[in-house]
């Protein structure tokens, strides 16, 4: 029999913890359809933390697609569909790509499984992203390069850490309820893979400690550098993305097993470490920068 | 000997000549084992010029793939690979952002010049050092007495920020005296030679002879 799990109709990575909460319910090798039928919008986190759901999964998984025409066809140019048909058993018609690009997405959903893809997600933001970096969200074309180099790294991780390969997408949006309207953009990188604390592991070990889970596996990896690799000059990607994160107020956050760990800056909610979740495996990453305000 | 490596270049000719971003670790590495290469041609005593001006993109990964291990084995106090100075080249704000960082966390320090500006130095140097370097830098090329007079410091202090200098590659030593990179760097575009006996001198004549 095939379980359902519903999207909800807001699709992003606060609404995404439903998805994840159903499916830590269910045996890898039952079937599940997505029933997205009802959503209306989803994120970048959203989009591709939905293609790593089906990889962890024994049977091929079924997706039912957004009924609303806008949103299936948002999905289409962010090249959601495109990775998705190859991972599930598609429910409803999928429309046609346009020829025209969509300015909200900064990059579209695209593969991290080897170094090559970090060059071509580097050289694709950099064409399309700048414009709209400075321009709209009034950031220094010096913050637009430290923007592209964090994500040039959180793509790295998945080549490097996580075993399987990922996807990342980059959109931008306007936020309604918060940073009184203000645009954001979003970078999410999704994996499947082995995540924060068996990447640790596989180099050191279980750390002999009362508390060695996924929460302290972040806090050490996100927060304090460590690294499966013993070079000393590893970890410092991430420590460069935290520093970028700080100086212009951006909000990151990691999620990984069954814990959350964030940066998270005044207008945001969140908390600074979440731990009992549901699991899910490999390494789920957003950055939201916001816009700029010019005086 | 002197050489002018383009790192742009490199990547273009070393990796992939659609790339011009210095991204990934594994990029990092192939351009720092063609750089290795180039350097194993330049003979045993030599200041290579790394050309940052045409690199787009440098991320943490990249500069410390290229940067930090390539110091590494360069400056290294105990058992360096041969006599190989670097002057840092024409790296942009978001450039040193990065080799900053990676300077930071192995303890290093380079010399680094933009076009057409004095060179200065980044990473970690301590008060002695810096000051004894600007001292160099404004010198041009100088023996340990001269730069002690000019910086007003103890002949013994500075005689050990000298060494310490050169031990990091961050000033060329030429018999008893020392040279400033960037002296070195335009005497040679300039065909000079380094007067015989060491005394202070100016840019226009500073540049090792065997270096020729």
């Amino acid at each position: 029999m095939t379980k359902v799990i519903e999207v909800p109709p807001s699709l992003d990575d606060i609404s995404f913890e439903q998805v994840f909460e159903a499916l830590a319910a269910l045996p890898p090798d039952e079937k599940i359809l997505i029933d997205a039928r009802r959503t209306r919008w989803a994120s970048p986190y959203g989009l591709t933390a939905l293609l790593t759901v089906a990889q962890t999964r024994l049977q091929r998984p079924a997706l039912a697609i957004p009924e609303l025409e806008d949103t299936a066809s948002y999905w289409t140019r962010a090249q959601f569909f495109r990775y998705a048909e190859d991972l599930y058993e598609i429910s409803g018609k999928v429309p046609r790509a346009r020829g025209s690009d969509d300015l909200s997405v900064l990059l579209e959903v695209s593969p991290i499984t080897k170094t090559e893809d970090v060059h071509q997600v580097v050289d694709r933001i950099q064409t399309k992203a700048q414009s709209m970096l400075t321009g709209t969200l009034h950031l220094e074309p010096s913050a637009s390069m430290r923007f592209t180099m964090a994500l040039s790294e959180i793509c790295q991780n998945v080549i490097e850490h996580a075993g399987r390969g990922g996807w990342v997408a980059v959109h931008t949006y306007q936020f309604r309820k918060r940073l009184q309207g203000r645009r954001v953009v979003v970078i999410a990188v999704c994996d499947a893979g082995i995540g924060f604390r068996q990447s640790l592991e596989s180099a050191h070990g279980p750390r002999a400690t009362d508390r060695w889970d996924d929460g302290m596996a972040l806090e050490e990896s996100v927060m304090r550098g460590a690294s499966r690799f013993r070079d000393p000059g590893r970890g410092e990607g991430l420590a460069g993305v935290r520093r970028f994160i700080h100086t212009w107020d951006g909000k990151l956050s990691v999620r990984s097993g069954t814990a959350q760990i964030a940066i998270v800056p005044e207008w945001a909610d969140g908390e600074p470490l979440k731990e009992g979740m549901p699991f899910f495996p490999g390494a789920q990453v957003q950055i939201t920068l916001p816009e700029k305000i010019v005086p | 000997m002197i050489d002018r490596i383009d790192v742009s270049g490199i990547l273009r000719t070393s990796v992939c000549d659609l790339y011009s971003n210095l991204v990934t670790r594994p990029t990092g590495a192939a351009v720092r084992i063609e750089i290795e290469h180039r350097l194993d041609e330049i003979g045993d005593r030599a200041l290579a010029i790394l050309d940052f001006s045409h690199v787009g993109l440098l991320d943490f990964s990249c500069a410390d793939e290229i940067v930090a291990k390539l110091l590494l084995q360069y400056v290294s106090v105990d058992l360096p690979r041969r006599e190989v100075y670097f002057l840092f080249y024409g790296m942009s704000e978001s450039h040193m952002d990065a080799i900053g960082a990676v300077l930071e966390r192995h303890g290093l320090a380079l010399v680094t010049q933009r076009a057409g500006e004095t060179p200065f130095l980044m990473g970690i140097i301590d008060g002695d050092q810096r000051q004894i370097w600007e001292t160099m830098r404004d010198l041009g090329s100088a023996d340990p007495v001269d730069v002690a007079n000019a910086a007003g410091l103890a002949p013994e202090r500075v005689e050990r920020a000298l060494d310490d200098l050169w031990r990091r590659r961050l000033l060329i030593r030429q018999d008893k005296a020392y040279v400033s990179l960037e002296v070195a760097r335009s005497g040679a575009q300039q065909g000079r030679r380094l007067p015989a006996s060491p005394r202070r001198c100016t840019h226009d004549e500073a540049l090792p002879a065997s270096w020729h």
